[in-house]
């Protein structure tokens, strides 16, 4: 048996600072080194295609030492790092372009949406004082998203390119509306599911050993399939939709723990997959070149061959273990090699070593969303940073995925690397929320915060701890079923950098038994845990429901021989969680 | 260029971006998960170092609070927190908005910090944080730290608390 005393985290702000210095190096690096394989001189322009860059991370920097001051250390630099290389790569596929003629002057579309993408950031941490805030309108983030969703649909300023209507077209610029209807719904299914863990949580019929959820609780989950199978159809887009039915059964897994809830979600896809591969020809043309990739016929067939895909392929062949090096390969003769397929360009001109980094590099992203999601307090932050951090995943995995033929190629963007300014403006955004939810995660216990008191309790109760000093830095916590996602009623203080002071007992009127309720069943898990010692827990089924009704028979006894559940006693519900008057432990 | 410096500047790129990977998970494992697991038996190690070692000075108010007559809870009877109960421990009680209180009021009335409640010498002692509305107890306005006898309303902007035996 193991107990978990959690750490301190460290602000980490001149860790950041040192990262961000080597982060920026990378893309500086790439710029010059593109430039002297090409044309054997540093670009011209390279003091004011990199400054910019790095004058505005180190703008969000200082501004996050100033409202932020404990988010986060890793996220700025990785997502500058992969900023800047994507940069350096899309200004080296713009040479050959140009000198074919063809379309160019990506790099300087793309530095612009970086400047907005960054100012957007900034703008985000400064006005965004607490992720909560996001919670108030749950239902009017669901109506813009959808209409955000819809707004390709929408004659005139609906655009469509190669088969899939995702774009609007206004004042000449082109803009992906589904990119910012993502950052919505997930502040709509955060707050939504907030409310809902209870009832989705309960469990219905067994089947194979499976929780299955109750039938009344499908319905969302149906809703959500019928919308994504509706972009499908309508916009015909296999990536984004897969990206908001995956999104909404992400968070409901986050929300729930249950795994049935995945597999009715992979469930639900298989029908709709199977569904669109028979009826869209497009879907099917995509598991046509997924399949029979090096087919001569499917290869020369235009459109929808798999040239694009091959040639992909040929080219991070043509990489190897350490790529040609920048700007000695060919990454320009695949067709939209500076967008969908940034990722063979990377590969062939950085090998497998170097794709490996920039996907180490997404993966350290992922996991510091998830670790915000796991430390911050609140539910709806918790959903709302493990849904962001999954979107990030989910998007790389599906690029790199169907660049390396490991499922159908689907039109989804490499996140802050790709060619494209709706993605990267929308994916600054998220990492700016995700940065504030790391800030309240980290953020250090108030002055004068002790230790847990009901764990030392706890402890003593069962004879098993001396009282410690109240200026313990590093309380033990005793041992409890430990929710992956530091859900409050499973996990009394998973994070590290706060404290309670005194414990809640019980909440509401309502439930005024539960506070010795509780203490009395938990009293006896404790027990069963540590297994050593008989808990007496004669005083504690007394009149139990009172919590207003003080009287010192009730409390002294349960004080002195089991205080142990007092911690948990929140789990009465999840309710008290997402009661905007919410009490924090703290 | 001669194909040497080229070389050394493929390579030497790859080992500038695994630099930052690494790098960044230098920083980030210090806290990847946030905890520390330690052997239960390490857990009552501790403990004996604390009771061999109970840390110089007075025991801390387990003593006190223990004491017949001295307040274990707190009590919310009015506002939106009605009901609520916090047992009271050691530690002092922050009131306010801030997230990081330990009662959270969502209150427009009350300030992000706006009072304390913390024992001192065995009794219970509130203490006006600056706030903008003022804290009462009872009828008083609350100035400096003021003692807080059982079963005296204290008033926080909508919501009033009091100790409880």
């Amino acid at each position: 048996m193991a107990t978990v005393a959690p750490t301190r985290p460290r602000a980490g702000r001149n860790s950041e600072l040192g990262l961000l210095a080597i982060a920026l190096a990378v893309g500086v690096a790439a710029y010059a080194i593109v430039g002297l394989n090409l044309d054997g001189a540093i670009p011209g322009d390279l003091v004011r295609h990199v400054g910019i860059l790095i004058g505005l991370t180190v703008v969000l920097h200082l501004v996050m030492r100033w409202r932020a001051p404990n988010a986060d250390p890793v996220m700025l630099p990785v997502v500058a790092g992969l900023n800047g290389l994507g940069l350096a790569m899309i200004f080296r596929i713009d040479q050959p372009l140009a000198a074919r003629g063809l379309t160019s002057g990506f790099a300087e579309r793309q530095l612009m949406w970086t400047i907005l993408g960054i100012v957007l950031a900034i703008g985000v941490l400064v006005l965004l004082r607490d992720h909560r805030t996001l919670r108030r309108y749950p239902f009017l983030a669901m109506v813009a998203g959808l209409l955000l969703l819809c707004l390709p649909m929408v004659p005139f300023i609906g655009q469509t390119i190669n088969g899939a209507r995702l774009w609007i077209n206004v004042a000449g610029f082109s803009f992906q509306p589904a990119e910012v209807a993502k950052i919505l719904l997930a502040i709509f299914f955060a707050g939504y599911f907030v409310n809902r863990r209870d009832a989705l949580t309960l469990a219905g019929n067994k089947l194979l050993g499976l929780n299955l959820p109750r039938f009344a609780d499908l319905a969302p989950i149906v809703v959500v399939w019928l919308v994504s199978v509706g972009v499908l159809v309508l916009e015909r887009d296999l990536g984004t939709s897969l990206l908001f039915f995956g999104l909404f059964v992400a968070m409901l897994y986050v929300a729930t723990e249950k795994v049935s809830w995945i597999i009715i979600g992979l469930l639900l896809v298989g029908i709709g997959v199977v569904f669109a591969y028979s009826t869209f020809d497009y879907v099917a043309a995509r598991f046509d070149v997924w399949l029979n990739a090096l087919d001569s016929e499917i290869y020369n067939r235009d459109p929808g061959g798999s040239g694009q895909l091959v040639r992909g392929l040929f080219g991070l062949a043509a990489g190897g273990l350490m790529g040609t090096g920048l700007g000695l390969g060919h990454p320009d003769l695949v067709p939209y090699a500076n967008s969908d397929f940034i990722v063979a360009s990377l590969g062939e001109e950085l090998g497998l070593t170097g794709l490996v980094a920039i996907l180490m590099l997404y993966l350290v992203l992922a996991q510091r969303g998830l670790r915000a999601a796991i430390g911050v307090r609140d539910g709806f932050g918790k959903l709302l940073a493990s849904g962001f951090a999954f979107v990030i995943a989910f998007q790389v995995f599906v690029v790199v995925g169907g660049v390396t033929r490991l499922i159908p190629l689907t039109g989804l963007t490499m996140p802050f690397m790709a060619a494209g300014g709706s993605s990267l403006i929308a994916n600054w955004i998220i990492i700016a929320i995700l940065l504030r939810i790391s800030d309240a995660a980290r953020r250090p216990a108030p002055a004068g915060a002790g230790s847990v008191v009901g764990n030392e309790t706890a402890l003593i109760a069962l004879g098993d701890l001396a009282p410690e000093p109240p200026s313990a830095s590093t309380p033990t916590t005793p041992p409890a079923r430990q929710s992956a996602f530091g859900w409050d009623n499973d996990d009394p203080e998973p994070d590290t950098t706060s404290h309670s002071q005194t414990e809640l007992i019980g909440h509401r009127e309502e439930h005024p038994t539960n506070a010795v309720g509780h203490e009395s069943d938990r009293a006896q898990d404790t027990g069963d845990i540590r297994g050593d010692v008989e808990v007496p827990r004669a005083g504690l089924d007394g009149p139990g429901g009172t919590e207003r009704g003080t009287s010192e028979g009730v409390v002294g006894p349960a004080r002195g021989t089991s205080t142990a559940p007092e911690q948990d006693s929140a789990e009465d519900g999840f309710g008290d969680d997402d009661n905007p008057t919410e009490v924090v432990k703290r | 260029m001669s194909e040497l410096v080229v070389t050394l500047i493929r390579l030497g790129y790859l080992v500038l971006l695994w630099l930052l990977v690494l790098a960044a998970i230098g920083v980030l494992r210090r806290d990847i998960s946030g905890t520390r697991v330690l052997a239960r038996g390490s857990l009552t190690g501790r403990s004996a170092q604390a009771k061999a070692a109970p840390d110089g000075g007075a025991p801390p108010g387990r003593g006190s609070r223990g004491k017949r007559g001295a307040p274990t809870r707190l009590v919310v009877t009015a506002g939106p927190l009605n009901g609520t109960t916090l047992r009271l421990g050691e530690n002092s009680i922050l009131l306010g908005r801030a997230p990081s209180s330990t009662l959270v009021l969502d209150d427009d009335y009350s300030s992000t910090r706006h009072a304390r409640i913390f024992p001192s010498e065995g009794g219970w002692y509130v203490e006006d944080l600056g706030s903008t509305n003022g804290t009462w107890l009872g009828t008083a306005q609350v100035e400096g730290p003021t003692p807080v006898p059982v079963g005296t309303p204290i008033r926080v902007g909508q919501t009033v608390i009091e100790l409880r035996r």
